[in-house]
């Protein structure tokens, strides 16, 4: 009886210290993504601003950013760079938007915030496949410098 | 005379999932490519009302799934103020959140698109939640693994919830990478949370309904449930291969999305099994859902694998292969596992008639389509952004009218099937109203 007992306590501890060593190396990973931006872009409160102007209108539910969002309308990644589209393309469909996207009246303030959140998110990389090399362990890499 | 706590939660899941499939099937006909949508809501609303009403089906039924197990174990701890207030904070969020988008209100993340106030009932709802199962469990020992299960699923909930608010803050927010990839990992986790709660709430049913108590404190069932945790933690970096975010957690992501193997080679190593199992069940109605859900694991998770690797991921990632596995997941795994124990719990696990045995099998044909036509846009997506020369986004859109069409079709069935069978459901809760046992 008291060796039934011992042996699942000595279970249950095998339990906990996995749970404890798993809890420990999930928030090490955790608050270093919290501490520790990639290098090479800065903070911008305007594009912070645009970010929340970007959820407001609820953009994300046709378009993506490094692929993720909606699927009805185009990854907007690198909309701002884009040969043939650019900033006054953005402007123009915001104005007068093509038949199945809404008319969102945004004010001259929010624009501009909105456009400064397109060119911090153009600024941070390139999102189209065709920019990426497949390493030979599976990964893959940015092949462009922006 | 009212409904215990349980099956309260369960039949709001039931009417949520209804509203989920019209929204889902209403906010399909954008993709049918007809000119003039000026009679319908926007897609930026019907989309939101959509994936609310289904992850409400997913929480409100796991919820309920919890609270009816641990009352079938005696040890539901449900009365006074804390359960009366969860149910009304879930209450005032649900209405919160729908007149919000009703008025075009939205101001969230994906997933969370509505205004972040209509967070905070949620989080303390849920909070609540880890309240009552903690004071249910307390006095139960030698933990079967569905007890884990569902305590890390309840935590990491409340953990990854909590971290997808992050963004409110400035320092968060401002910072384009970090933010995404915030994003991402709490919606990641939040995916293995409910996870948890749900393949717990099987585990329970199939030692329930094969009475082997073994199954669910062997040192295999735990193995598997601290790789699960392994997976829930860690596991979401295929989401952001793309993004430029550090090394690390892509490669940290990818290593551990590799694991996953292990579980694919358990299934199909204990597939004859599993079949022998089935064939000696079959004549139970909450097993075949059960079943069902076994052969969607099976497809949703070799589908995984393959997109976790980054060469793979490179070519599905942002096309609809992704939405066939987030369809494949939601409806083909948590869905047959939430039907599976509302007929086991709302209708003793009777054998229904032909039509709705014909439903159930309507619900898997149709499904099986949809995550077909899916891939096949995936794919056909996947070809189209490879090309650097590729032609305008509306052209190639035009091009996957075909698949489009049939997806929407096949999501016709399933709205059919799966809403006949919640119909069904529905309609036992008045005779199910009895004196409330619980402690």
């Amino acid at each position: 009886m008291r060796l039934r007992a011992c042996q699942r306590f000595f279970i249950l501890l095998k339990k906990i210290t996995i749970l404890v060593f798993l809890l420990a190396g999930f928030l090490g990973f955790s608050m270093s993504i919290y501490m520790i931006p990639p290098e090479g872009l800065s903070r911008s409160a305007e594009a912070g601003q645009g970010r929340l102007v970007w959820q407001r209108y609820n953009c994300q539910a046709c378009h993506q950013l490094y692929g993720l969002g909606g699927y009805l309308g185009p990854d907007l990644s690198n909309v701002m760079s884009a040969p043939g589209k650019g900033e006054p393309l953005v402007r123009a469909f915001l104005k007068s938007p093509p038949s199945l996207m809404p008319s969102f009246h945004l004010t001259e303030e929010e624009t501009e915030q909105l456009m400064a959140f397109l060119r911090e998110t153009d600024a941070s990389g390139s999102a189209a496949p065709h920019d990426f090399i497949i390493l030979p362990s599976g990964m893959i890499k940015n092949n462009k410098t922006r | 005379m009212r409904l215990p706590t349980g099956e309260r939660y369960l039949y709001a899941a039931l009417a949520f999932l209804c509203l989920g499939l019209f929204f889902g099937l209403t906010a399909g006909i954008y993709y049918l490519g007809f000119d003039n949508l000026s009679w319908l809501p926007g897609f930026e609303m019907l989309r939101p009302l959509h994936v609310t009403s289904i992850m409400l089906w997913i929480l409100m039924g796991a919820t309920g799934c919890v609270y009816t197990c641990l009352s079938m174990l005696d040890n539901l701890y449900s009365r006074g103020l804390a359960a009366q207030a969860q149910g009304w904070l879930w209450a005032i969020a649900a209405a919160g959140i729908f007149w919000s988008y009703s008025k075009g209100h939205f101001g969230g993340r994906e997933y969370w698109e509505f205004n972040p106030v209509w967070a905070l009932p949620i989080a303390l709802a849920w909070l609540l939640f880890l309240y009552q199962f903690l004071r249910s469990v307390r006095n139960i020992r030698n933990w079967p693994v569905y007890l884990w299960m569902w305590t890390s699923g309840i935590f990491f909930f409340l953990f990854a919830f909590t971290e997808s608010y992050l963004w409110i803050f400035p320092y968060f927010r401002e910072h384009f990478v970090t933010d995404m990839t915030v994003q991402w990992k709490s919606n990641g986790s939040l995916v293995g949370a409910w996870n948890q709660l749900l393949y717990g709430t099987s585990f329970f049913l199939m030692e329930r309904i094969s009475k082997n108590t073994d199954a669910t404190r062997n040192r295999l069932a735990f193995a598997m449930y601290f790789l699960g945790l392994f997976n829930l933690m860690f596991n979401w970096g295929h989401h952001i291969y793309t993004l430029p975010t550090a090394a690390y957690v892509r490669y940290t992501g990818y290593l551990v999305s590799m694991t996953e193997w292990i579980i694919f080679a358990r299934i199909i190593y204990l597939w004859k099994n599993s079949l022998e199992e089935g064939q000696k069940h079959f004549h139970y109605f909450p097993y075949r859902f059960l079943m069902a859900a076994d052969v969607w694991l099976l497809l949703n998770l070799g589908q995984a694998l393959l997109m976790s690797i980054p060469a793979f991921n490179l070519y599905t990632h942002g096309t609809h292969v992704t939405v066939a596995h987030a369809m494949g997941t939601t409806i083909g795994i948590n869905s047959m596992i939430l039907f599976a124990a509302c007929y086991m719990f709302l209708d003793q696990g009777r054998m229904p008639g032909w039509f709705l045995r014909n439903m159930f099998w309507l619900a898997q044909a149709s499904l099986l389509l949809f995550w077909l036509a899916l891939n096949g846009a995936g794919i056909m997506k996947g070809l189209w952004q490879r090309d650097p020369e590729n032609t305008a986004f509306a052209v190639m859109m035009k091009q996957l009218r075909p698949f489009f069409y049939a997806f929407w079709i096949a999501g016709l069935g399933l709205a059919i099937a799966l809403g006949a069978l919640a119909i069904n459901l529905l309609r036992t809760a008045s005779t199910r109203m009895k004196p409330v046992m619980e402690k």
